[in-house]
């Protein structure tokens, strides 16, 4: 495959955060008993992480895997490796009850880059987004004002929200409205 | 605002992130029931002003159905348990007995 079609065409926005759309995330999608070995092992064997605890993410490289509910994980790698991938996951499950799909299509990803993020995140979700609470290395499943979606921090300063690509331009337009210039309210930074 | 601790995932989530499903721990009657099990399943509901059973839904979270002891009156919530049970798990009753004492729902007091 070569170019991916972004639902924003990787648009970007500058205020109290940058907003970035990124470009082709592969995503594979696997429901499953999350503390079966068998499963463990086979998301180890193809994507190189341990899945997650509970609203936990983990990484390696450009792998990993975020904890969705009791029984579902989203799995993360490269887009150009998701059918492969999933394909690879799914005969490694075959014997068990368990379903992969890729749904790198299905969805839109936005970086938040900067030190507002988390007032960012906070005007739209209903999440306590203080620093003692919510961690890099947490995952949220919530909705973002009217849509669902789900964020996690990779660093202090860096948060990715996916959230279906069908309201992609929503939640774009959302992002970039909370992280006006001269809507700051310093709840976090003081 | 009501605070709800999702079971299954933990998180004490804000009404928004939740859906209501009504009563909980209905038992159904279906086809050769006769006509008063069946309207009783199907219309007859409590609606209490004090303790209630409720099913919910972590709709914008993990998806997964649960249930919630509250007060309809203060909007306190006793407490949350798993979905796949038929009776309010004895712990929750008994934090219910301990606040409210001589409370009554349905024929669980």
């Amino acid at each position: 495959m070569s170019d991916v079609a972004l639902a924003l065409d990787g648009a970007s926005f500058e205020g109290l955060v940058k907003i970035e759309e990124l470009a082709g995330q592969g995503m594979v999608t696997l429901r499953g008993n999350l503390t079966d070995k068998a499963i463990v092992k086979a998301v180890k064997d193809v994507f190189g992480v341990s899945l997650p605890g509970t609203r936990e993410t983990a990484f390696e490289g450009d792998t990993g895997a975020l904890w969705m509910s009791p029984d579902e994980a989203l799995l993360l790698c490269a887009y150009d490796a998701a059918q492969a991938k999933a394909d690879d996951l799914a005969a490694k499950l075959a014997g068990s009850h368990a379903l992969v799909v890729n749904v790198s299509d299905a969805r839109a990803v936005f970086q938040l880059k900067g030190s507002m993020l988390r007032e960012v995140i906070a005007k739209l979700a209903p999440v306590d987004m203080s620093p003692d609470v919510f961690k890099p290395g947490a995952v949220r499943r919530t909705r973002m004002a009217q849509v669902a979606a789900a964020f996690w921090m990779d660093d202090a300063s860096t948060a990715r929200v996916v959230c279906f690509r069908s309201v992609a331009e929503y939640m774009f337009n959302l992002l970039s409205t909370a992280a006006d210039d001269s809507s700051a309210v310093n709840h976090f930074t003081r | 605002m009501l605070l709800i601790t999702c079971p299954y995932c933990g998180v004490a989530a804000e009404e928004t992130e939740l859906h209501g499903g009504g009563e909980a721990h209905l038992k159904r009657f279906g086809p050769e029931s006769s006509d008063d099990d069946f309207t009783g399943y199907l219309f007859h509901r409590e609606n209490p002003k004090g303790v209630h059973f409720e099913r919910w839904r972590h709709v914008n979270g993990c998806g997964k159905w649960f249930h919630a002891a509250r007060c309809t009156n203060t909007l306190e919530v006793f407490g949350t348990y798993s979905a796949q049970t038929t009776e309010p798990p004895k712990d929750i009753l008994d934090t219910i007995r301990a606040k409210r004492p001589g409370f009554k729902w349905r024929d669980i007091a």
